[in-house]
This record gives structure tokens, sequence and C-alpha cells, in this order.
């Protein structure tokens, strides 16, 4: 028995590794966001910690309602439970996640719409820091632009890094097959035509140090909270 | 003043604070918000070394001693900037206000620039106030927090029609320096509340006033890039970038540094210590001896020389602000790189 009351909490803790922090692109499990996980008579109760008080409420939802519905899909899960813990918004998501009410109606008069669409502009950055920690090996190692923009993606060697490009670009509904070109615009998925390669290499590039000098402050500011946290 | 290896550095910060953040000056009801965001700003020190961290007692209420021996005895700072916040919602005095900084720069002459700041959810009677503060304190710039708080509002955007009119104003006045803060609330709360697309409208659209980006955008350095490399009237504030990642995360304080000279250059970047977050001795000493890395993934990024770092440092804000600096600490005009002109072409074409 209580083998299997744990085999459905562990189920439950690997389906919040597939939830991410939409502006970081990692799972919260990696970051240190998930407090404690619990599975008792079928109801599974999760609680999340982010690195300040004032997280940006729409992100801080996401990552509620995700984790909501992640823990929810888990066999043996009846009820779930998410609770977002020392947040200034965190009566208003918790309790909108748990009535599924939405944002709109979770934040009443504050929003206009869903989060949909700004999901969507943080996995196009995604897309772009992935392009470069793609193709920054290849072009450390003197790959050019003229090279580069005849790539598909099944012509670059297998790394968790490229893994994650594709996954992230079939999530937008981006070509993502193996005879798709490397270099698209991550907003129509066209390829990126030769002579505009560099400034998109730029892009991607300035787009994942972005990213970067993003998780290591809140790095910084978790631990500063909470002690532990992650590394990047 | 600064000096290493015979070379002298002009201080001018110019983003730093004289806050009131204790519970005596958090308003009744509103108390775990004033907590919470000094906490969350206490919280940002811990990036620092280890040897200037405070307690946060201290932290929420240093005094002025503190401030003149940190910034201006220990800190190397010669003119230093006054970036006021109010947020009266939750700090009953305000957070931060022109007047309690004016009235610390007033026993200091010479040493202090007092910025004033306005809201333009305020109505004509912000505009009022704007010209009293102008012409009080003889304010060259203002400081917008654009998430403020105000009367049931979660924020607001440079580019909204209520905005341009202070903007227009400020101008009038003598207003030359509009410093962005961009936080993490706004309305509609479903977009992205630290998006810059509103400052790149209000800087093309008031071509005259100079728009300095604080943080540089973070946490959206990509699009602040963007949108720098086009509009010649906007400057990366460095405060946060070199307090935030230069002791805690030097590699990729080295990439930010790397993309900002890349699309920005280092004639538009200003420092700013963020005191009391952080105190600039160890930032303008570590930031005097830094150099790009050797290291593949930054070996084509532009270098920042000694008089690169002069203009970060002090010259670039002493420009915006009129402050007059003895020649022993000037570089030649066409000393340093400026950022790559063709690709920020590249970018406006596209």
């Amino acid at each position: 028995m209580s083998a299997a009351l744990s085999d459905v909490a562990g189920a439950a803790l690997a389906a919040l590794a597939t939830v991410r922090d939409p502006e970081l692109d990692k799972p919260v499990t990696d970051l240190g966001f998930v407090a404690s996980c619990a599975v008792s008579g079928g109801r599974a109760t999760v609680r999340l910690r982010l690195p300040t008080y004032f997280c940006a409420p729409n992100f801080a939802y996401l990552m509620v309602a995700d984790a909501y519905d992640a823990v929810a899909g888990v066999p043996g899960v009846e009820s779930a439970e998410v609770i977002l813990e020392d947040h200034f918004a965190a009566d208003a998501i918790n309790e909108g996640v748990a009535a599924q009410a939405g944002f709109v109606q979770s934040f009443d008069g504050e929003a206009v719409a869903e989060l949909g669409d700004l999901r969507a502009q943080f996995l196009r950055k995604a897309v772009m820091a992935g392009t470069d920690q793609v193709c920054r090996p290849l072009i450390n190692a003197g790959a050019t632009p003229e090279e580069l923009v005849v790539l598909t993606l099944g012509a670059v060697p297998a790394s968790p890094a490229m893994s994650r490009l594709k996954q992230r670009r079939a999530e937008l509904g981006l070509p993502a097959g193996d005879d798709a070109p490397l270099l698209v615009d991550p907003a129509a998925g066209a390829p990126v035509p030769a002579a505009q390669v560099p400034l998109h290499l730029r892009k991607a590039r300035v787009t994942r140090a972005g990213i970067e000098a993003n998780t290591s402050i809140c790095s910084g500011l978790f631990r500063a909270r909470y002690g532990g946290g992650w590394t990047v | 003043m600064y000096t290493k290896d015979g070379e002298k550095y002009f201080i001018v910060d110019s983003h730093m604070h004289y806050w009131s953040a204790g519970p005596d000056n958090w308003v009744k009801g509103a108390e775990h918000y004033a907590k919470g965001w000094i906490e969350c700003f206490h919280a940002y020190q811990g990036l620092g070394p280890a040897e200037t961290h405070w307690p946060i007692e201290k932290f929420m209420s240093y005094t002025e001693d503190d401030l003149m021996k940190d910034v201006f005895e220990d800190g190397y700072v010669d003119v230093a900037v006054f970036q006021p916040t109010y947020l009266k919602e939750w700090y009953a005095e305000g957070f931060n206000t022109t007047e309690r900084n004016a009235a610390l720069g007033e026993k200091h002459p010479g040493k202090f620039i007092a910025n004033t700041r306005f809201d333009p959810r305020d109505g004509d009677e912000g505009l009022k106030e704007l010209q009293r503060n102008v012409e009080r304190y003889r304010s060259k710039g203002v400081k917008l927090y654009t998430a403020e708080w105000n009367n049931g509002s979660r924020g607001y955007k440079l580019s909204d029609p209520g905005c341009y009119r202070y903007l227009e104003r400020a101008q009038e006045l003598g207003i030359r320096n509009i410093h962005v803060h961009k936080g993490p609330t706004i309305w509609p709360l479903d977009k992205d509340a630290f998006d810059v697309s509103d400052v790149d409208h209000a800087a093309t659209d008031f071509p005259e006033l100079n728009f300095i980006v604080e943080h540089v955008g973070l946490p959206r350095i990509e699009d602040f890039c963007f949108m720098a490399t086009q509009e010649p009237n906007v400057y990366a504030g460095l405060s946060v970038v070199i307090g935030g990642l230069m002791h805690a995360r030097p590699k990729f304080f080295a990439k930010v540094m790397g993309e900002l000279l890349f699309w920005v250059g280092e004639d538009k970047m200003t420092f700013g210590s963020d005191y009391g977050i952080w105190e600039p001795k160890w930032q303008v000493e570590g930031f005097v001896d830094w150099q790009m890395p050797d290291d593949d993934d930054l070996s084509d990024y532009p270098r920042l020389d000694t008089a690169g770092k002069k203009k970060i440092l002090g010259l670039n804000a002493a420009k915006l602000y009129d402050i007059q600096v003895p020649a022993e600490f000037l570089v030649p005009a066409q000393a340093g790189q400026p950022a790559a002109k063709d690709d920020a072409q590249l970018v406006s074409g596209s």
C-alpha cells in the first residue's frame, strides 16, 4: 500500500518536471520551485514557491495552472490542489486555478485575455535562445553563415540542446522534422533568408544571454529567500 | 574620483536612492506589500560580495551618515543622481521621495542631482506638482516606475496619451532625461509587464529627450537591445547589471556586457550603483579591473578599454546632466568604440 502511494507521489513529481517557468525555459522541479508534493488518499497537494514576492503574476499563474493540469492527469490522483506560497497575488492565483476560472476571471478587471499569446511569445524566445545553444558550438568550430543556412535539423549532431530546440519548435507548431531548416523565423516558421542569417544569429545570441542573465539573478534571489536553489 | 594604475576616473552614480522602508513607514493594511518590496530589494543585495551585505534592519532604514560614507567617502562617487520612487500606497511618507532626497542634497551642495518623478495617472494635479518640483529642485531628469500601483491601477505605459501629455510638459519645463524602470505588474496583466516597446514609441516621438532604461530592460535585455540600437536617444542604465551579475555570475556579466557593447555601445551606457541595494565601492573597483574573459564564446564581442570605462563610469552621465568634469578626467573625443553602425542598419531594415 505504501509502495503504491509513493509510486503515485513519484509519478506526480515526474509530471511536475514537465512544467516549465515560461521566462526561464526550465522545469520548475530543477528551479527548486516545488516546495513539496504529496499524495494522500488520491488527493495530491503541491506547494510552489518563487524567487520573489513580486514575481510577475501572469507567469506565476501559468506555472500554477500547468502544475495543476500535470498532477491532475496522473493515474491514481483523484483531486489536486496547487498552492502558490509567499506571493502578493497568491490568493487570486490559487483560488482561480482551483476553480478552473481562467486568468481573466481570476484577475477581474485587470486582464483582458487568457495567457496563450504570452506563452507563445516566450516559447519564441526559447526557440531563439535554443538556436544559439545549437549553433554556438558550430560557429566556434568555424561554421560560416553560408554553411548554417543550408543545414537541416537532421544534419546537426544529436545533443540535449538539439532535442530541446526541436521540442520547443514542435510546441509552437513550427517545422520540427529532420528535414526542416535549422534556422527559421520563430514567428512564421519560414526559413531565414541567407542575407538575414548574421542578424538572426545575433538576435538568437542576445536572447540567450538575456534568459541566462535572468536565470542567474532569479537563482540568486531564490537562494537569498529559501537557501539552496540551483545553478546555471 | 577613483585612481587606478595612474588613470583617473570621474564617477557619476546615475541611479541611487535614499529610502525609508522600515515598519514605521508602512501603510496600515498594506504592510505585506511594503515588507515584500523591501525584502525583495534586500535579496538583490545578496548578489554582491558577502562583506557588503547588511542586516535587513539597516537595509530598511540606512542613515544619512551611512549614505555619505558608502557613496562618497568610501565609494569614490563625485556626483550622485537621486532617483525617487514613491510607492505611497505601501509607504506612508513615500518610499523615496523627491523631497526626502532633496533635503539631504541641500546639506551637501554639489554632491547630488535631485531628479523628480511623475505619474500620468495623477491628472492635472500631478502636472502642477511636477512643475513645483522642477522649479524648486531644478530637476533635469525624472524617474518613471511604470508598474507603480495607483488607485486600483496596476501600471501605465509611456505610450499612453496621458503620459505623452506629461512628457510634453516635462520637456517644456526643461527636463531632458527620462529614467525608465519597468516592474512586474501593469495593465492588462496578461501582457508582458517588462515589455519596452512603449519606450521605443516615446523615444521616437520625443527625439529631444533622452531615455535611460534602467537595469537595461532586465529581464528583457534582448528587446531593449533591439530597440536601443535603432533609437539614438536611448541609453542603457547599468544598475543591476554590475551589481547583480559582476560578482555573482561573472560569465553571464561578460556576455551581457558583450551584448550591450555590441548593440548599444559604450557611449550610451551609464553606471548606477542602485545604492542602498549595493555599495558603489566594490562595483567601481571591480568594473575598472574587469576585462572580457578569454573564452571562445566571447571572442567576437567588442572590448572595453580604459577610455570606455571612464565614459561608462561618469563621462556619459556627466554629459546628460551638464556636470563640469575637470580636464584631467576627460578622454579624447575619438577614444573607444561606438556600437557597430552596420548592424544597427541591419536591424532597422529587418
